[in-house]
């Protein structure tokens, strides 16, 4: 039993070492998820200059000043030191000071919304966090999918996220931060990949029942097998009207990848105006979808 | 006739009814023994209608100590869960009941563990610190204590009667409204939270009352106990956020039962703002939480390294720092909403400022151990225990606070470690450390130290083997409130060394509970005949142990900071102040609040399952009790000061 037992606990720990390079936020793939990677060490660096001190200072305090070493020195009535508690309001001060400035940089340098510099046209992804499955829509090139966003390598991505579904947030660990999902809202959220690969891309926000199967492909590949990737799906028999929206719509969970080899015009605007009401009235966009002011508006 | 309420309620799978089954025996096994030893008369005059803030406070304690244990179990519950729950195995729980479970275990440990055992502290410590007979308002407090026991109730009751919330613990619209949660256990939440939180916001009025108005003579600000202190501040906050967090429930019931478009997605509403308006409650409420921990720790220090706390002033600021800055960074919860560079910067500069004053109070309590005789009893390997974890809690959460970092940090399992880090670290270990400080000046007797110094080792050595892997797996991509996933991401050995490590805490609440029952077994041993077992400081040592019901025979007269210590000097030096017994003016037992609160729990129970005619009957009855209330002149009486004479000199016969 205790050999057992001893196995059990070596195999376990030789998994947990060989498991290192799994550590999706450090195996960065693209540029923004290495910055976020970079700043995250900074600021554990920084805050180590307190933290070590701090621990150091607990074990042996505890030890030396323990009640029967009669020979450390006792001054039961010490209680302060003007020049102790500058150091300590100063250095804390001076490291967050310092953290700030890097803080104010990165959340602008990183901020989801900023498209990034580079010369190439981005592409435009238009993401639907839907009850559990996420669908993309490629509006250049007309075409769309269902838990696999294929992008070519070194092309700015522009992903324009919203929701029919519970709040999600969407997030591809190895190639940038998250960002949420939600109803009548768009959110946005620009990605680079620099490295060719399959990568997990999950819901970060609990939205359901179904949250377990809310996940998908991010897929970077060369140019020329995206556009190859583009051709084979225009050729595919499935297309995304309103009416399969709408049946896509209804919850499911763990669906397998599907492809659409095209798609309803204005799609992606009219699932996120559905909620707006004066939209409604005013017919400004088709009440065809099956939800929210339409529906009020139908049974009218 | 009964609403939504039939049957089909009950629930049918085995797992849930077992649990269902395990409380109605539970209650019923209690309510036999209170007749079989013929208790009924003794639970109702000394307890029921008690308005002692010191058995309010003991009643806290058990009743949080009950629901540790429950939300205890659902922890273990989904550690279990998702150390087998990978690839073709689906674990033995089903989505909904995982999430039934995490939503539980979060609603349960916030308000129905930590927040009872904070006003417990208060309740127990505060009066008796500041040289006071009573809290400022003692009807409210039985009325407060009994909203949280109503609302305790409710949340169990769910567990028999219909369903919990599948939502988390925040309930974030639109997950939360009717559109996708039409079951009951959503309205469970609300009226559970809404009750005891009226409940907390009342004790918060109360205690800021108690705190600024009855400190003993001579007790200016500057000269209270650094526990006091922090009470005061972590009242403010109670007074500032509960009403948030009430009226954000309010609305939210409103769209569910009135059909409002507070936070729906369409007609106007906005989730966000909900998102906005739950943290603006839920940031403060952490350091609600977490300062009294603090004042814990600083009593702690200054009493078992037998010296004077170091840079009391610096304490006191930073407190006040922190109180400010914690109603002022609720934003850093979503800075993934999209609120753009501008905004998420400030949020994220606050949040990281308030890790100074933090800095601060750690350097201080490590220079009150400094060239202090260290007496190592069980408070004191919580603290050392503390400054440990919570120093990496605090590193973990200056991460989280800067935003860009944030994105990739945000609702993962590395979230979830920080926060358990902190909440664990500091909130569980401080009031622990306080439990074991204060129970013989409560009980009588002192807790049985070899037992605590064992439940000390689990919880920290099984708090880090649990959280460091879930650390780990947050940073392999590993989100929250997930109940299965892929044999291929490596997760599942770190998450069972993460559920070894809930088996090791298991083991440090079985010493704790072991601990508890042996202290009672040898209490004569144990006991505590001096008032003062620890050569304390403050004036709660100053009394009796177990304090008496009107807690000081004469009010203390006080002239410097750590009063009882001073107290003690002069004694020493031989001076002795002529004790002159006067009648004590007390409050009289009332049965009212308990009353009051179970009508408040009738109307809670009928509209959760939309019984209108129940929930009228509970509103006249509330109604009712409160002008039956409003009317009573007859709430106090005098205790005469030969009364006084004769309890004193008892225990004077004792030391």
């Amino acid at each position: 039993m205790r050999n057992k037992i001893i196995i059990f606990l070596s195999i376990s720990f030789a998994a947990l070492v060989l498991n290192a390079c799994n550590v999706a936020v450090f195996d960065t793939k693209g540029l923004i998820a290495a910055k976020q990677a970079n700043l995250i060490v900074t600021s554990v660096l920084l805050m180590l200059i307190v933290v070590i001190p701090v621990i150091v200072l607990t074990f042996f305090f505890a030890y030396r000043y323990r009640a029967s070493n009669t020979k450390a020195k006792y001054t039961p009535e010490w209680e302060h030191s003007t020049i102790l508690e500058i150091v300590w309001w100063t250095i804390p001060i001076i490291i967050i000071a310092i953290l700030a400035v890097i803080t104010w940089k990165s959340s602008h340098e990183l901020d989801p919304y900023r498209p990034l510099e580079s010369s190439i046209k981005p592409i435009e992804i238009e993401v639907v966090a839907l009850e559990w499955k996420w669908l993309f829509i490629y509006p250049e090139q007309g075409i769309a999918s269902v838990n696999l966003a294929q992008f070519p390598v070194n092309v700015p991505i522009s992903f324009k996220i919203t929701a029919q579904a519970p709040m999600n947030s969407f997030w591809i660990p190895r190639l940038a931060g998250q960002i949420y999902a939600m109803e009548g809202m768009q959110t946005k959220l620009h990605v680079i990949a620099n490295v060719p690969g399959s990568y997990e891309g999950v819901s970060a926000n609990f939205s359901g029942e179904g949250f377990n199967g809310m996940k998908f492909i991010a897929r970077a590949s060369t140019a020329a097998e995206f556009s190859s990737w583009v051709d084979s799906i225009k050729h595919s028999t499935d297309i995304l009207t309103q009416e399969r929206y709408n049946t896509l719509a209804k919850p499911s969970s763990d669906d397998s990848v599907h492809t659409f080899s095209s798609v309803r015009e204005g799609l992606f605007m009219d699932i996120m105006m559905q909620y707006m009401e004066p939209a409604c009235e005013h017919q400004a966009v088709p009440c065809n979808m099956p939800r929210q002011c339409c529906k009020r508006h139908t049974q009218d | 006739m009964f609403g939504k309420l039939s049957f089909a309620a009950i629930p049918h799978d085995p797992i849930q009814a077992g649990g269902a089954a395990s409380i109605v025996l539970g209650v019923l096994a209690t309510l036999a023994a209170i007749t079989y030893f013929k208790k009924w008369t003794w639970l109702w005059k000394e307890w029921i209608t008690t308005v002692d803030h010191k058995k309010i406070g003991v009643m806290y304690i058990i009743v949080a100590l009950i629901m540790l244990l429950r939300g205890f179990t659902d922890a273990g519950m989904m550690r279990l869960q998702l150390a087998i729950s990978a690839g073709n195995n689906h674990g033995f729980l089903t989505p909904d009941h995982y999430n039934q479970i995490f939503t539980a275990h979060g609603v349960i440990m916030i308000f129905f563990m930590a927040m009872p055992l904070m006003f417990g502290l208060f309740n127990l410590i505060v009066p008796l610190q500041i040289g006071a007979r009573d809290v400022a308002f003692p009807f409210l407090n039985s009325l407060s204590f009994w909203l949280f026991v109503v609302g305790a109730g409710l949340v169990n009751m769910s567990l028999v009667i219909g369903e919990f919330a599948a939502t988390g613990w925040l309930a974030y619209p639109p997950l939360s409204e009717l559109n996708y949660s039409p079951g009951v256990g959503m309205d469970y939440y609300i009226w559970a939270i809404q009750i005891t939180g009226i409940g907390s916001l009342l004790t918060g009025i109360n205690f800021f009352a108690t705190i600024m108005k009855m400190r003993a003579p001579g007790m200016n600000l500057m000269k209270m106990p650094i526990f006091t202190w922090t009470a005061l501040c972590s009242n403010i906050l109670v007074m500032m956020a509960f009403p948030v967090l009430t009226a954000t429930l309010g609305m939210l019931f409103m769209d569910r039962f009135f059909g409002f478009h507070f936070f729906t997605s369409d007609l106007g509403g906005n989730a966000m703002m909900y998102v906005n308006l739950i943290w603006v409650w839920g940031h403060p409420e952490v350091y609600i939480l977490v300062l009294p921990a603090f004042g814990v720790f600083s009593e702690v220090a200054a009493t078992f390294a037998q010296k004077r706390l170091f840079g009391y002033n610096s304490m006191v600021w930073a407190t006040a720092a922190i109180t400010l800055l914690s109603a002022l960074v609720w934003a850093h919860h979503f800075f993934t909403m999209g609120a753009g560079g501008n905004v998420n910067a400030v949020f994220g500069i606050a949040t990281m400022i308030i890790s100074i004053p933090t800095g601060v109070k750690i350097f201080n309590w490590l220079f009150t151990l400094f060239r202090g005789r260290i007496i190592f009893g069980t408070p004191v390997f919580w603290l050392i225990g503390f400054l440990l974890t919570f120093t990496l809690g605090g590193m973990t959460g200056v991460m989280l606070s800067v935003p860009a970092a944030d994105f990739q940090f945000h609702n993962s399992m590395f979230l979830i470690a920080h926060f358990h880090n902190t909440i664990i670290g500091g909130v569980v270990f401080g009031y622990f450390a306080g439990f074991a400080y204060w129970f013989p000046k409560v009980m009588g007797f002192k807790l049985y130290e070899p037992l605590g110094r064992i439940a000390f080792f689990h919880w920290i050595i099984g708090f880090f083997v649990t959280f460091i892997p879930l650390y780990v797996v947050g940073l392999m991509g590993m989100t929250r409130r997930i109940s299965h996933y892929e044999i291929a991401s490596g997760w599942q050995p770190w998450l069972q060394v993460s559920m070894f490590g809930v088996m090791i805490i298991g083991g440090g609440v079985g010493f704790q509970l072991l601990q508890i029952a042996y202290s009672v077994w040898k209490r004569k041993e144990l006991a505590d005949t001096t008032g003062d077992p620890w050569n304390g400081r403050t004036l709660e040592w100053s009394t009796s142990s177990p304090a008496p019901f009107y807690n000081f025979a004469v009010i203390p007269q006080v002239t410097t900071r750590d009063a009882f210590w001073e107290q003690k000097q002069q004694r020493r030096a031989g001076v002795r102040e002529a004790i002159v017994f006067q009648d004590i003016h007390m409050p009289k037992n009332t049965p009212l609040g308990f009353m009051i609160a179970m009508a408040a729990g009738l109307i809670g129970f009928a509209l959760v399952w939309h019984i209108i005619w129940l929930a009228l009957l509970g509103f006249m009855a509330a109604m009712t009790f409160i002008i039956v209330r409003s009317f009573d002149e007859d709430t106090e009486y005098y205790v005469p000061a030969a009364e006084v004479a004769r309890i004193e000199a008892k225990f004077a016969e004792g030391t």
